[in-house]
């Protein structure tokens, strides 16, 4: 189902926490809406599920106005950061809640249950209670929970940002392949650039209660409308008006006509990339990303004079 | 050296102030238990019990009602004035009972506000309506009390949760909060109950103190040492009785509280 957000405002007393906001999310879609802590984004999707309520504008769900109706009749699966498990209840009856409310035969909710169980992995745990979970796990039965109940829409609000680094990347990815087997309209929240840019088909970038750009993760960060954007998603340099990403700088040993001369301060290794952290001859500093093979050819060393060259860069009028 | 000689100046202290008078009580009711006994079994005596178990059940139930739905309001509710709603609760732990049973025979008597009950023969005081309601108000903050904090700090996602799955407000309530607060409630009940079945101050004023029809076991333990004459074993008996019941409410508390600890 797809989902329209038009116009949105929403005041907390002087506060604007939302100004104005539009968005369309495709059938089918996966969005994220990303931005800063403050930027609006959760607001926006509490008002999408009916938790909060705009002060103007209007959200359409499936084409049908629900702006006035309250979050039972909206139809959305929610999941929250963290995780709202109903801690009374086992595993098993915080994925059936949806469908007892709906009352669904005995023999249907198991199927069910035990199906979405399975989805999420959590077959084995039916009988525990959420205090017997990791955090991943009640996330999981979060995200069940919310996809008992065939919801029109699926709305994360940030899913996996209690959770440690190495789960939050497992989960994202599987996220994203649960989507690509249900195609279930999905907009997830994130203050995470490299998450939304690995799942979404869609960004909306937020700042201060305004949509900053909507488009592709690679519209988004190759065409980035405006500085707010470029310096957010990803990382950039400012040169007065020109922004250069660190990828985007070429470091040699010999001058030419356009390079400036920096000294290495830093050479951080990642793997496959190196970060050489520079210093200019004004004081300024900035950081270069290249490959460890790269490095390791021109035998780059702490305290060494190189030159710098912007091979792309963007300029905001 | 500094912890052991704190460790027994805590235990004289409470030996002192708590298990002394008790166990004394025990040590008299033991030395005459056919006197005790006597004075338990006496029909006046088991109407007294009969009596301040009814108004304690009646306070309980009132006071679980109305502590929840006002925790409700004072964590949850976005009304005006939950600020001095929740100041106010807290009114009769500071009020002395004297002067709750005062103020309601005031209210209640013939040329108070609400006299007409008792000029037209709606016995209000003296009679167990008063009882009931001086017993209420003593105790109206227990559960009020034990609820607030444990609302705040279950807070509101797991009830947006099932709004979002489709539960109503009442749904949500029944499965989701009420569960949640189970714990808290218990122990407002218990409290309460202590609280009630111990009152006497309030009481002692309002109830006429009728043996056999208005008298609650505090007051018939003052009346039998009040007119003693010399034979306390009454006094004891039923001192004892009321005593031990505090002590199994005291252990039941304990013996839940490793639950809510688990959950």
């Amino acid at each position: 189902m797809s989902i329209s957000i038009r116009h949105i405002t929403k005041r907390f007393d002087e506060f604007v926490a939302l100004d104005d906001v539009s968005v369309e999310v495709a059938r089918g879609s996966l969005t994220a809406l990303l931005g800063p802590s403050g930027s609006g984004k959760s607001t926006l999707l509490r008002i999408v599920a009916g938790l909060e309520t705009a002060d103007q504008g209007a959200v359409f769900i499936d084409e049908k106005n629900v702006t006035g109706r309250a979050p039972q009749e909206r139809g959305v699966g929610f999941v929250f950061q963290h995780y709202a498990a109903f801690k009374h209840m086992t595993v098993y009856d915080n994925v059936a809640f949806g469908l007892k409310i709906r009352k669904r035969s005995k023999a249907e909710i198991e199927e069910r249950v035990h199906q979405l169980l399975q989805l999420v992995q959590l077959e084995g745990l039916a009988k525990r209670y959420p205090s017997q979970l990791s955090g991943g796990q009640r996330q999981r039965m979060g995200l069940a929970r919310a996809l008992a109940i065939d919801p029109a829409v699926l709305l994360l609000d940030e899913p996996f940002g209690a959770l440690d680094a190495q789960v939050r990347a497992e989960l994202r990815d599987w996220l994203r392949r649960l989507h690509d087997e249900t195609h279930t309209t999905t907009v997830i929240v994130t203050h995470d650039q490299e998450e939304a840019m690995e799942v979404a088909d869609q960004v909306a970038v937020m700042s201060a209660g305004r949509i900053e750009q909507i488009g592709s993760p690679r519209d988004v960060y190759e065409r980035p409308a405006n500085e707010f954007v470029m310096t957010f998603v990803g990382q950039a340099h400012q040169f007065g008006d020109t922004f250069v990403r660190p990828h985007d700088l070429e470091v040699t040993l010999e001058p030419n006509g356009s390079t400036s001369e920096v000294m290495i301060d830093r050479i951080v290794h990642f793997g496959f990339n190196v970060r050489l952290d520079l210093v200019g001859a004004d004081g300024e500093r900035l950081s270069v990303q290249t490959t460890r093979d790269h490095a390791e050819l021109l035998e780059f060393a702490p305290g060494q004079i190189v030159y710098v060259r912007p091979t792309r860069h963007t300029t905001f009028t | 050296m500094g912890r052991l000689s704190l460790r027994f100046a805590a235990l004289g202290y409470l030996t002192v102030i708590l298990i002394g008078p008790l166990a004394m009580m025990v040590w008299r009711t033991a030395e005459d238990l056919d006197g005790a006994w006597a004075a338990i079994s006496d029909p006046d005596t088991v109407a007294a019990f009969k009596l301040t178990l009814m108004v304690t059940a009646i306070a309980v139930a009132v006071n679980t009602v109305f502590g929840v739905v006002c925790a409700l309001l004072i964590v949850r509710g976005t009304v005006r004035g939950r600020g001095f709603l929740n100041a106010f609760v807290d009114l009769p732990l500071s009020l002395s009972p004297v002067i709750v049973g005062f103020s309601l025979v005031t209210l209640y008597g013939l040329h108070g506000w609400f006299g007409w009950f008792q000029r037209n023969g709606y016995e209000i005081l003296f009679a167990t309506p008063s009882i009931v309601l001086a017993t209420i108000f003593v105790t109206l903050p227990f559960v009020v009390r034990e609820v607030v904090p444990t609302l705040r700090e279950i807070g509101t996602e797991q009830e947006q949760a099932a709004q979002t799955l489709g539960a109503s407000g009442w749904q949500t309530f029944w499965r989701i909060t009420l569960p949640s607060i189970r714990w808290a409630v218990v122990y407002g009940v218990v409290l309460t109950a202590a609280r009630a079945i111990g009152e006497y101050g309030a009481v002692a004023l309002v109830s006429g103190n009728i043996a056999g029809e208005t008298q609650t076991a505090t007051l018939r333990v003052e009346d039998a040492y009040q007119f003693a004459y010399g034979n306390y074993a009454p006094a004891y008996g039923i001192s004892f009785v009321l005593a031990a019941t505090a002590i199994v409410i005291l252990i039941l508390m304990i013996v839940v509280q490793p639950k809510e600890a688990r959950h």
